[in-house]
């Protein structure tokens, strides 16, 4: 079982990344990509992180994942720094024996990540900067699994 | 301890972190809080609404009620907006 988590402003392979995880016994890589999405004029997201707490958090949740579902490895990435929209932000990568264990790992991860991980985000609008507010539908996405 | 401030919390009180002695009077995050807000300016801005604000105690989350002890790490910061 290997957990790898990593808070990098450079970005990463998909490829390299899912290939990395199979090994014996891995029948099946989800990954989930966010992208910097440039709707509403967006020119770049900036992202700061709790160096030490993020990292560990992720660890926490990566955790929390295994002992739900029946998981090979896991990957974590997430960039900080200025990404121009269309750039990657974002990867959640699980490898599990059969799919089911992988998809919903996958979901878990991403929705506590967003929820529990000290990351923030400005928005860059031409010159304009603001911060970006927590979204409700979050916190019901991730209360979901406390239910199940 | 050593408190440090995020995002919009960081830029409202003007730094990224400072020394704050632990004393009897700052028992819970909530009273490090009240504290802060008093030294008005920019912390009494960032400390207006507890209900914004988001803390930690040696990198895990906690609520207004966690109890602080000498040498802490305690982080203020907004919900977070990761992903």
């Amino acid at each position: 079982m290997s957990i790898n988590i990593h808070i990098q402003n450079e970005d990463f392979e998909v490829a390299d990344e899912i290939e990395a995880l199979t090994g014996d016994g891995t029948g099946a890589v989800a990954t989930f990509t966010g992208i910097v999405r440039g709707d509403g004029g967006l020119t770049a997201l900036i992202l700061e992180h709790y160096p030490g707490m993020t990292e560990r958090e992720i660890g926490r949740i990566a955790e929390e994942a295994q002992k739900r579902w029946p998981v090979n490895g896991l990957t974590v990435i997430h960039r900080v720094g200025r990404l121009a929209a269309g750039e990657r932000i974002v990867l959640v990568a699980v490898a599990a024996a059969h799919r089911g264990a992988a998809f919903e790992a996958c979901e878990f991860l991403m929705d506590y990540l967003k929820t529990r991980a000290p990351f923030w985000k400005q928005e860059e609008r031409g010159g304009e900067t603001s911060w970006v507010e927590a979204r409700a539908s979050d916190d019901d996405a991730a209360e979901r699994w406390r239910r199940t | 301890m050593n408190v440090l401030y995020f995002a919009w919390v960081r830029q409202k009180v003007g730094r990224s972190d400072e020394i704050i002695e632990h004393s009897p009077n700052l028992r819970t995050v909530g009273d490090l809080a009240a504290y802060l807000k008093a030294k008005g300016g920019g912390y009494a801005e960032a400390f207006a609404d507890m209900g914004r604000l988001r803390a930690a105690v040696n990198q895990v989350h906690v609520g207004l009620e966690a109890t602080l002890s000498a040498g802490d790490e305690v982080a203020f910061f907004p919900p977070v907006t990761g992903g």
